[in-house]
């Protein structure tokens, strides 16, 4: 389509000259577009994602056999806890998310997320907090507290080495960008959507992050303020957790999983989404009952902040409170069960095609719903009282976290890694992967219950031989041989499909959502017309508009953008520049170098009103030949 | 506030796109989300300090301390601040540029006499021997209200800003949504505050 630049004047009072290069390393630290910062989640999560996987294989080497000493009892610490910060803060939360950067505006015919700065800002906050927590290998020692950092494990005199530090910061850190994200997602989805879009008629996967980003703004501030207490406990000698002057680490427990509980629907909800898009496409079908999967979003999206008790049974909360919170976690199952049955409506009668994606989105189903009958299970208090704190509770969520959500987002790669590369990954090696990566993950997980019901506490560096840990412990370290396989397969197809992927075309999978009606990889622009809406999954409407009601219905359209053409913002380096000096206040604050801290706080005072007054620049596209400035032209400060 | 072409600045506030299916301006409904979310940054430190009221093993005890005409005296010109917003807003929109200067003035400069107050209040108090180390009382009561404080320093800052800016690039009544989003958040620092207020001051003397 013929366009041409009409660039916007940039005020006079920028610091730097602004970026404009497109291609490039700069070009990467400046974007603004959400789908190039959509990729960079994607991979920076992977990048974690291998990291986690290296932990979790040491930890699973260690437990191989009894009485092994491969890893001593502090290494080991320190592994199963970076391992579990890691997959949820730094792997699958921000694969989530970078679904969420790349595929919302699309879903919904916008330009971008409200704010492209903000959005770019949020990205560079995680990796730089996930970048500091993993120099606690080469800065002192990495945090060995277990991913629920309890207090009062986490005060200084119990733990004198900064690796709690790193954690605390680290954490607190990179929830700035998670939350801003968040906003930013909620401004977009509520106001941006295309003429037409009414929230009845959003696809799935954005309204459930719709639901997720409101979790979080909710959720992250209690986090947010019970690692300052624990950085002020440590840091200024305050008394927030310290029970000799009567603080009482039952706080921390109570804040942590007031956040914890709702992370685990912040991590899921968007795996919800996935599904409710990949089932109906692979099944030919719309999806079944789609107010009830909504409104079944939102039910577990309130619920997910009345339940957090449930990780607390075994603390002495009384009878009364454990009932209460046994009630409220059986109801919360509810919405969830509802889901499953609307996703096996959504199948049945369908013409299915059993693509790589759609494997992935089965086996989701099945694993998901022993993670969630385990999960009904754990909220019976008696129960808990037995398995609290064994394997049986590690193997629940590892069915839930990895069965439920790792294997719904691999779901989704299969399904818009043509959308986002333009090119289709290899299905034969993608089916070899699935069936070594699903069936490994089951022999990891499985025998991990057996393991729990027999006594197996969590957390413990090994166990003795002769009382029956020995096999399902070998098996558990087996399955990891296996899944490791399918991993490497699936890396594999990644690079093969990036590097020689047959040419996907803009809708190979014949799908339903607005997504699929622009060009695989969409251009810079995204869409050439702005997208009009009629009815629900509104590309299908485009393609097949008799289909719909069995007669015909107007046709989802779309007509040019006004006059003024596309908007595409200005590239900044100032999102990156605020991180790194939040990265800085990180190093200061641990080392307790207020000199740094000082520097850094005034770099993002700099920063803010280089940001503000930067303004939103960019330029403009005009369809089909406008008379503007030409290509060359940059805006300049 | 960059010179974009008139169609995209219908909505002032907006970064990116075109069509709003709300009609508001982003910033807007960015502050409302920030402001959701800050409740819960509150609601945690305020619960924190409540679940440990009364649970101080050594003096100074709150109402060893607290001084309620002193705190009432800020109290009132923070909220009078609030009134100047509303008439710095009401100005803007009417285009009465000077009123509008002098009423944001205002706000910033009550703002910053509730600061004084509150720095005085603190160096009192750790005369009396309450310190951020001494008891739970401290810990609790300089991080909520320190919190506050530097919600209220950031809206001094921001709002000195807008004044300066406003010098700099002549402001209009298209630009109300800039002020308006700094007085929301004015506002809500403001509404915390009377929370604080109650539950930290006045619950000790009823």
């Amino acid at each position: 389509m013929a366009v041409s630049k009409v660039t916007i004047p940039a005020p006079t009072s920028g610091v730097f000259t602004r970026p404009t290069s497109e291609t490039g390393i700069l070009s990467w630290l400046t974007t603004v577009d959400h789908k190039r910062l959509g990729l960079l989640y994607i991979f920076t999560s992977f990048l974690f994602m291998g990291a986690a996987s290296v932990e979790a294989f040491l930890i699973r080497l260690q437990l191989a056999a009894p009485g092994n000493t491969l890893l001593s009892p502090d290494v080991y610490n320190q592994m199963f806890t970076m391992h579990g910060v890691t997959m949820v803060f730094l792997a699958i939360m921000p694969l989530g998310i970078g679904f969420a950067n790349y595929f919302v505006p699309l879903q919904i015919g916008a330009r971008d997320l409200a704010f492209p700065r903000l959005n770019a800002f949020g990205y560079w906050v995680y990796a730089a907090g996930g970048l500091f927590l993993y120099t606690s290998f080469f800065l002192g020692s990495p945090p060995d507290v277990g991913w629920v950092a309890y207090a009062p494990l986490t005060s200084l005199s119990n733990n004198p080495g900064n690796g709690t530090d790193f954690y605390m910061i680290g954490l607190l850190v990179g929830g700035i960008g998670t939350l801003v994200t968040a906003m930013n997602l909620i401004v977009t989805i509520v106001s941006m959507r295309a003429p037409g879009m009414t929230m009845m008629r959003v696809p799935v996967f954005t309204w459930m992050m719709l639901v997720t980003s409101f979790l979080i703004i909710f959720a992250f501030p209690p986090l947010t303020i019970a690692l300052f207490q624990v950085i002020m406990d440590r840091t200024f000698g305050t008394l927030f957790y310290v029970p000799a002057a009567g603080g009482m680490p039952i706080l921390w427990q109570h804040l942590f999983w007031i956040f914890g509980h709702p992370e685990v629907y912040i991590i899921v909800l968007p795996a919800f989404g996935v599904i409710s898009e990949v089932i109906p496409a692979f099944s030919r079908k719309p999806l079944f009952g789609y107010p009830v999967v909504i409104l079944s979003g939102i039910f577990i999206g309130f619920m997910g902040f009345a339940v957090w008790s449930h990780h607390m049974f075994t603390t002495g909360l009384g009878p009364v409170v454990n009932t209460a919170f046994a009630l409220t976690s059986f109801v919360i199952g509810i919405p969830t069960g509802i889901k499953v049955f609307n996703w096996l409506g959504t199948i049945w009668g369908g013409r299915v095609r059993f693509t790589t994606s759609m494997l992935y989105a089965i086996a989701f189903l099945i694993t998901f719903v022993m993670g969630g009958i385990t999960g009904i299970m754990l909220a019976v208090p008696p129960f808990d009282a037995q398995s609290h704190d064994t394997y049986f509770v590690v193997a629940h969520f590892h069915y839930v976290m990895g069965g439920g959500a790792l294997l719904a987002f691999f779901a989704g790669l299969y399904y818009w890694f043509p959308k986002m590369s333009g090119r289709l990954m290899d299905e034969r090696i993608g089916k070899a992967a699935f069936w070594f990566l699903v069936p490994g993950l089951h022999l990891i997980f499985f025998p991990q219950h057996i393991a729990g019901l027999m006594g197996m506490p969590r957390r413990t560096q090994t166990y003795v031989a002769g009382i029956g840990l020995e096999l399902p412990n070998l098996l558990s370290t087996a399955g990891t041989f296996v899944m490791l396989v399918g991993l490497v397969l699936l890396l594999v197809n990644i690079l093969h499909g990036i590097a020689r992927g047959k040419p996907a075309g803009d809708d190979p999978w014949d799908a339903r959502t607005l997504e699929w009606s622009t060009s695989s990889p969409p251009p810079h622009h995204d869409f050439d017309r702005q997208p009009v809406v009629n009815d629900r999954d509104a590309h299908w409407v485009q393609k097949y508009p008799e289909s719909v009601h069995g007669e015909r219905v107007p046709a989802s359209a779309s007509e040019p953008y006004d006059r003024a053409g596309i908007h595409l913002p200005g590239q900044s380096i100032y999102p990156f520049f605020m991180a790194m000096s939040l990265l800085v206040f990180s190093y200061g604050l641990l080392f307790h170098n207020f000199w740094v801290v000082g520097l850094s706080v005034a770099l993002i005072f700099f920063f803010t009103y280089a940001w503000a007054l930067e303004g939103v620049g960019g330029h403009h596209l005009q369809a089909g030949g406008g008379h503007g400035p030409s290509d060359g032209e940059e805006a300049r400060a | 506030m960059s010179a974009t072409p008139a169609s995209a600045t219908a909505i002032p506030g907006m970064e990116s796109g075109h069509y709003r299916s709300t009609k508001l301006p982003d910033i807007k409904l960015l502050m409302w989300v920030f402001l959701a979310s800050d409740v819960m940054f509150f609601g945690t430190l305020i619960g924190t300090y409540l679940v440990y009221r009364g649970r101080s093993l050594v003096g100074p005890f709150p109402e060893n301390v607290l001084d309620i005409p002193l705190t009432t005296v800020s109290t009132f010109v923070l909220l009078m601040s609030s009134f100047l917003m509303v008439l710095a807003l009401h100005a803007l929109r009417g285009d009465d540029i000077p009123k509008f200067r002098l009423w944001t003035f205002g706000v910033a400069f009550f703002g910053a006499i509730f600061l004084g107050f509150q720095i005085y209040e603190f160096a009192h108090f750790v005369d009396l021997g309450l310190t951020l180390q001494g008891n739970l009382f401290g810990t609790t009561f300089y991080v909520l209200t320190g919190t506050h404080g530097v919600h209220v320093t950031i809206g001094v800052i921001w709002l000195l800003s807008i004044l300066v800016h406003s010098y700099v690039k002549p402001w209009s009544s298209k630009d109300e949504a800039y002020l308006e989003v700094a007085g929301l958040y004015w506002h809500f620092v403001d509404i915390v505050w009377i929370v604080i207020f109650t539950v930290v001051y006045l619950v000790e003397f009823v």
